[in-house]
């Protein structure tokens, strides 16, 4: 059975979920990467939205504009693929503390300092499959909000309403385990046994 | 101004061309990924087998760039020294790729080094980046379009050892590049190793060798078998697509060598994601033209 998560999303919500899960996300979900994580952790300034109960993607999408003729302007999500979220780990914790933000979708893993914000939030971290930009665009409904438009179409917020939003693979759980942490040992274990086998094989100066 | 209308209309092919290879993956790469979803065992991986495919069909349907990251484009230019066009080729290329960027429409990604100042147009300084071979006596060009996207160039490297210290020593380079930065990539990877004399040249190799379709095999039998050894060594360590586990890890392996200097054994790696975007097209002296790796597409 599909599980889905609604925003926003509680603490209760992500008690039963765990590293491995696949999930998908109904509701709100808003672009946040490099700088956004800079302004509010190093800078002091405050976001123009509430994350509490919310949902973040590391992702710089690719969004058409077009203006309206009562001046407004209408957002059409073209491409939107996940961004390597290490990039973000040294802000996330506290981006967490100080956000509520409980569901962070990227690609790749992240390190001690998710898994801490993870347990602490509680939070979860999620992999959406990476290169699978024009699929999670069709799962965008709306681009309801744009904040932060200085800085460009990659780094605004872009605050979307989405309709099972996903996969997203769990790849931090609450209590803050670590699936590619997990996965590295083994495969660094597996790597050494066929680099033992491969030796053999490569004596080609001699 | 019979010569301006054919530059016109080279211009365009290339430029369409480049469109195509960024919304449609060429033929051999996603013959192999659906043969790796259907031996796949691993349910999340085939899970996430299926949601690359179903990206894919999209992606054509609604004539989008498949992956957000369209690269910085690359080309590897084998030009007969009779195409009619060998003058102005260079300037074509780059004006391709501008046309490109408009139509497709790919993301702004060249930015000026040290200016640190994107172009907004995906041109530059030597950018689109190519690649020159002459080919004596042909009228024709023959071009591979490549996306470098950012996340499958990261894991790029080279190091150049003793030849003390062996091919043992290139294995476990290519070994250790794979568990650290190749997990990021984007597996199942295609990767390109090239091996030879000077940083330089093994650097080139590696780049080249990504062009090769997927399953060809080195002409050297004994290069060939690393090849294969390769595949079924970085295949064991069950990487994945994505990096979360999985019964393959490669795409393929390709080697390309070049003798070397006694004292020196030089080795690079480089790593193409899953959506391994490249694109081979030939352009006769008529402009008609053959799509190598997109059969049955029409520009």
């Amino acid at each position: 059975m599909k599980k889905v998560l609604h925003t926003p999303v509680s603490a209760e919500d992500l008690k039963d979920i765990h590293v491995g899960d696949v999930v998908y996300l109904t509701g709100h979900i808003t672009t946040c990467r490099d700088v956004a994580h800079r302004r509010l952790i190093e800078l002091g300034r405050e976001l123009p939205i509430d994350l509490d109960g919310g949902a973040i993607f590391h992702a710089g999408p690719i969004v058409r504009s077009t203006k309206n003729e009562d001046g407004t302007e209408t957002h059409e999500m073209v491409s939107l693929g996940p961004t390597t979220s290490m990039r973000m780990e040294k802000f996330e914790k506290e981006f967490v503390e100080q956000t509520g933000v409980k569901v962070i979708v990227g690609k790749g893993g992240m390190g001690p300092n998710t898994e801490a914000g993870c347990k602490i939030g509680p939070a979860i971290h999620c992999v959406f499959p990476a290169g699978c930009a024009v699929l999670a665009a069709t799962e965008v409904e709306e681009i309801e909000d744009a904040n932060w438009r200085e800085l460009g179409m990659p780094e605004t917020l872009w605050t979307c309403r989405v309709n099972e939003l996903g996969p997203l693979i769990v790849s931090i759980d609450a209590e803050g385990n670590n699936l590619f942490e997990q996965n590295k040992v083994a495969y660094n274990e597996r790597k050494e046994a066929v680099l033992s086998d491969l030796y053999e094989k490569v004596h080609f100066i001699k | 101004m019979e010569n301006n209308e054919n530059l016109e209309r080279l211009t365009n092919i290339v430029a369409d061309f480049t469109s195509l290879v960024g919304k449609r993956l060429p033929d051999d790469v996603a013959a192999k990924l659906e043969e790796l979803s259907e031996r796949e065992t691993n349910p999340m991986a085939q899970m996430i087998y299926k949601t690359m495919a179903a990206n894919q069909e999209k992606a054509w349907e609604l004539n989008r760039p498949s992956c957000q990251d369209t690269g910085l484009i690359q080309m590897f230019v084998s030009v007969g020294s009779k195409f009619p066009y060998i003058d102005e080729l260079a300037d074509v290329l780059k004006e391709a790729v501008f046309r490109a960027t408009q139509k497709a429409p790919l993301r702004h990604n060249t930015v000026e080094t040290f200016d640190e100042k994107n172009t907004y147009t995906n041109v530059g300084t030597k950018s689109p980046w190519l690649y020159w071979d002459i080919v004596p006596g042909d009228d024709r060009v023959k071009i591979h379009v490549y996306m470098a996207g950012g996340g499958c160039s990261l894991p790029g490297s080279g190091k150049t050892f003793m030849p003390g210290e062996g091919y043992e020593a290139v294995v476990k380079f290519v070994l250790d590049l794979m568990t650290s930065y190749g997990l990021n990539a984007c597996p199942p990877l295609m990767v390109g190793i090239g091996i030879g004399t000077s940083i330089d040249s093994a650097a080139y190799m590696s780049k080249l060798a990504l062009m090769r379709p997927v399953g060809s095999r080195n002409g050297n039998p004994l290069a060939a078998q690393l090849e294969e050894e390769l595949i079924d060594a970085i295949d064991k360590v069950g990487l994945g697509p994505q990096g979360l586990g999985g019964s393959a890890s490669v795409m393929d392996v390709h080697i390309e060598n070049s003798a070397r200097h006694p004292s020196v054994l030089s080795c690079a790696v480089n790593v193409g994601c899953w959506s391994h975007r490249r694109g081979t097209i030939v352009i006769d002296s008529d402009l008609n033209y053959e799509l190598l790796t997109h059969k049955g597409v029409e520009l």
